[in-house]
């Protein structure tokens, strides 16, 4: 039995300041060709990269679609969790061990639809993570089917009269339900998607990127698509980032032009991580278990 | 002193201060060195509705609510009307004259009326104090040291500040000397032992086993029984270094503790069984993963919403089910309160050394009942054995496999941050190196090899769960076998049954999966004429066991009307198998609440 060919694996240390190279996974994506996630992937080693800290200290989490196969192409951890729970997963682990630069990858089935739940409260707790959703507005695993983020009247194999469903809206849902860094990019515009990235690793709350990471078999192929969103998409100008009105006003906006950039930052209010007294030791995943005689004596003494 | 062993029952509607009564007489009979079993009865409601809450007080360890009510305390006239039949003959009854037009009628028991009106001077203030007054009274029927209720009450309220201590205090001494002149006291006495008892719940006891076996991350989204663990672990997070989170649903739950313990923490989550229901998949997702988690599932009455605040052991099938497909897991079910402090230390020693998903079944009566312990016998630094857990940096011999197929099935743990081991976990099926083997279209060596390698570790958890025990004479006539919470009440009703002649042992089991077929049988082999008693309508123990062992029970004796069993219940049964030509006996419930 052949063993699958494998890039080394053990973690090299790394000359000089590390590149995105130096964060590619053991295994060739197995992605459609001209999807995307290729460019996502990208960007995601290069912020990794630019971060300057080693292989090891990052973790990268996902649910279960096409997009969620990430961790395994990318040289961090990873964890590929059950479909719609990354972000509770990635939740518990940076609670565990906030020293970890936890990302979550995932897609708009994941994210949006299974996952809703998660995806609310996660920015609601304003949680130290970045999450990253590639937007391809279909169930592409199995096989095309409409999505929470799929357009009105689209036919799909689970709407072959037109989805009669209106789309959500992620990125005004983001900023209403309390994430503390919200934008949205688009696959081909690798170099701002890198940025965004970077400096949502960097943000210190819950940063989330919608990103547009169109499908190219389920969306009438690969010039078709792209075409479409290139023609669609509009970057943000002067954009007061700090201004949440504003940036809902933005963000509801619901025309044919779809606006890329960074919406809403806000560097004032504390992630739950930060605000948690108990992690002011550092990580509980290093504190030495169990607990003292003096604090045993102590709870049985309010027992008697 | 001769034996003592008393039982004393209050009702009333939720919001009379039921509970207050109940922990508070608990409380004393501990610092008088008594044991102590509390179990309420009580409805879903916030306010309205009824309480019945038995204490049962014996010089010697108690761990149910025992058979008779020697005194009753009603607190409303629905209760002394309810319960008026349940008073033991030679017992008393206490009640509020104000709220009766005739005496109630039993000349076979001393009846307490008190006017509260009266004592009180009809001060609203002190109406609310009623559960205080006829605590007073029943602590002087039972000969309780006013100054030990004084020290009780100025615990309990002293936070209100002093004049509301006072108050209580002086209604609390109004009650007592009232009963000191109208009434007669009961003949047999509590009488102080040494050592002074602590007193605990079978939710926060599991909580504390928690804190010492070092969990570190405890998630929970609220739900009856089982949200005192959470009560428990939120109150001592900060102080205990115990990571503690309140999410958006048991999905979330299980997810993070999934999170946190990949991460490197111990974590443990609790729940009851429709919460159960929704970490299911997440349980299957630690399986295969290989993180080893705790989840704790306190079962109340089911299908579905089912009865909230009443007890079943109706969730076995469910834990042995949950989720999709094969994978190592552990079930275990305490056999008592404290043993559910035992148990989590074991379970955690157990899970990370094989790393799987280990589940704790205890119920409603074992999770909010409560129980006096020696503080001396508790271990707060119980043995901590993480398994092959790699957390620092290590000098890797060749390439680091996350799932090496190893001859135990047990392969080298390494979590996130430590330098060399990166890794990807999947709930995909995966190879040694943790790669999809879907993405290979599904290889079905490998996919053969891992599969053999995960169940591997099943063989090494059998070999280190005990038998079940197996108590009194080995040629007895009658066998009970049961399991988790009735330990007790089944070890009583066997003795009763030995002292009216039926000479009676009993098989209890607490770990439950996986079984060690040999050694269980060898075990069972002893059994006499056998009979499994269990709280559900299927009799799930009992075709669990003849599934795995081969044994089949003569006759069952099951209970499922919510109300947990006593051990007459037990014991009457028993007698009625054994006459009759049937094999199953249904217990009827003479207290209703």
């Amino acid at each position: 039995m052949a063993r699958r060919e494998r890039r080394e694996r053990r973690e090299r240390p790394i000359q000089g300041a590390p590149t995105a190279q130096d964060f590619k996974g053991d295994v060739n994506p197995d992605w459609c060709k001209g999807c995307g996630d290729f460019s996502v992937l990208r960007a995601l080693q290069e912020a990794y990269a630019k971060l300057g800290r080693g292989n090891h200290d990052h973790l990268t989490v996902s649910g279960i679609g096409c997009s969620s196969n990430l961790p395994g192409y990318i040289k961090t951890y990873g964890m590929h969790t059950l479909h719609g729970r990354a972000l509770a997963v990635a939740t518990g682990a940076k609670f565990a061990n906030h020293e970890l630069n936890v990302v979550v990858t995932g897609g708009d089935g994941d994210g949006y639809g299974i996952g809703g739940n998660h995806f609310l409260h996660t920015m609601r707790k304003n949680i130290d993570l970045l999450y990253i959703v590639m937007n391809n507005e279909t169930y592409g695993l199995t096989i095309g089917q409409a999505s929470p983020t799929t357009i009105v009247g689209e036919q799909t194999k689970s709407t072959p009269f037109g989805n009669l469903e209106t789309p959500l809206n992620p990125v005004a849902m983001a900023i209403v339900a309390g994430a503390t860094y919200v934008a949205r990019a688009f696959s081909s515009d690798l170099k701002q998607l890198a940025e965004l990235m970077y400096n949502g690793m960097q943000h210190k709350g819950f940063a989330f990127i919608d990103v547009i990471s169109p499908c190219v078999t389920w969306k009438g192929g690969a010039q078709k698509i792209f075409d479409h969103w290139k023609e669609r998409v509009q970057y943000l100008e002067d954009h007061d980032t700090s201004d949440r009105a504003a940036a809902l006003a933005q963000a509801v906006k619901t025309g044919y032009e779809t606006q890329l950039g960074l919406f809403y930052h806000d560097t004032s209010r504390q992630s739950l991580n930060d605000m948690e007294p108990v992690l002011e030791k550092g990580p509980i995943a290093h504190q030495p278990l169990g607990i003292s005689q003096e604090q045993g004596d102590a709870i049985i003494q309010k027992m008697m | 002193m001769a034996k003592y062993d008393f039982v004393i029952a209050v009702g009333g509607a939720p919001g009379q201060g039921i509970d207050t009564v109940g922990k508070s007489m608990s409380q004393i009979c501990a610092r008088h060195g008594l044991h102590v079993y509390t179990y309420s009865a009580y409805q879903s409601l916030i306010r309205g509705g009824h309480t019945f809450l038995t204490v049962r007080i014996s010089s010697e360890p108690v761990a149910n609510h025992g058979d008779k009510i020697d005194m009753i305390i009603a607190m409303d006239r629905n209760s002394l009307e309810k319960h008026l039949p349940h008073v033991a003959p030679g017992g008393a009854l206490i009640y509020n004259s104000d709220d009766v037009k005739a005496a109630p009628a039993r000349d076979d028991i001393q009846l307490c009326p008190i006017s509260y009106k009266e004592l009180s001077n009809n001060t609203d203030r002190i109406k609310l104090m009623l559960n205080i007054c006829m605590f007073g009274v029943a602590l002087k029927m039972i000969g309780g040291d006013l100054q030990v209720l004084e020290d009780i009450l100025n615990l309990t309220f002293g936070r209100k500040g002093q004049e509301v201590v006072d108050a209580n205090v002086g209604v609390a001494r109004a009650g007592y000397n009232y009963a000191a002149e109208h009434f007669t006291a009961f003949e047999m006495q509590i009488e102080k032992q040494e050592p002074k008892l602590a007193f605990v719940d079978g939710n926060a006891a599991m909580a504390m086993g928690g804190a010492a076996a070092g969990v570190k991350f405890y998630a929970a989204y609220p739900m009856s029984p089982s949200t005192g663990v959470l009560h428990w672990m939120a109150a001592n997070a900060r102080n205990l270094g115990i990571m503690v989170r309140q999410c958006e649903d048991e999905i979330s739950v299980i997810n993070m503790v999934i999170g946190a313990a990949h991460a490197g923490s111990r974590a443990m989550c609790a729940t009851s069984g429709g919460g159960f229901a929704l970490m299911s998949e997440a349980i299957g997702s630690a399986g295969m993963m290989e993180i080893p988690i705790v989840v704790i599932n306190v079962q109340r009455g089911g299908p579905s919403t089912g009865l909230p605040t009443k007890t079943e052991q109706g969730d076995l099938w469910q834990l042995l089910g949950a989720s999709q497909g094969d994978f190592p897991k552990i079930i275990v079910s305490p056999t008592s309160i404290m043993d559910g402090f035992d148990t989590i230390p074991e379970l955690f020693n157990l899970v990370d050394k094989f790393q799987c998903p280990g589940m704790v079944l205890s119920d409603l009566t074992l999770s909010m009942g409560f129980t006096t312990f020696d503080p001396d016998t508790i271990n707060w630094q119980p043995e901590i054995d993480r398994g092959e857990f790699i957390s620092g940096p290590v000098e890797l011999d060749g390439e680091y496999l996350r799932y090496a197929i190893t001859d135990s099935g047990i392969s080298p743990r390494a979590i996130p941050g430590t330098p060399g081991h990166m890794h990807v976990v999947a709930t995909d099926d995966h190879d040694e190196d943790g790669g999809l083997i879907s993405d290979e279209f599904t290889n079905p060596h490998k996919r053969r090899d891992i599969m053999e390698k995960r169940q591997r570790k099943m063989e090494g958890i059998a070999e280190r769960l005990p038998p079940p025990t197996f108590e009194g004479p080995e040629d007895a006539e009658v066998t009970l076998i049961g399991w988790g919470s009735t330990h007790s009440v089944i070890g009583e009703a066997a003795q009763m049954l030995t002292e009216a002649g039926i000479s009676t042992n009993h098989i209890h089991f607490k770990w439950l999966y996986p079984m060690d077929e040999d050694a269980i049988n060898e075990v069972l082999a002893k059994s006499a004429y056998s009979i499994i008693v269990e709280c559900n309508y299927t009799g799930q123990f009992a075709r669990f066991l003849r599934g795995e062992t081969g044994f089949k029970a003569d006759s069952h004796i099951r209970k499922y009307d919510g109300e947990p069993f006593m051990p007459h219940h037990v014991a009457d049964g028993a007698r009625e198998l054994l006459k009759s030509k049937t094999d199953l006996y249904v217990p009827y419930q003479e207290i209703v609440v």
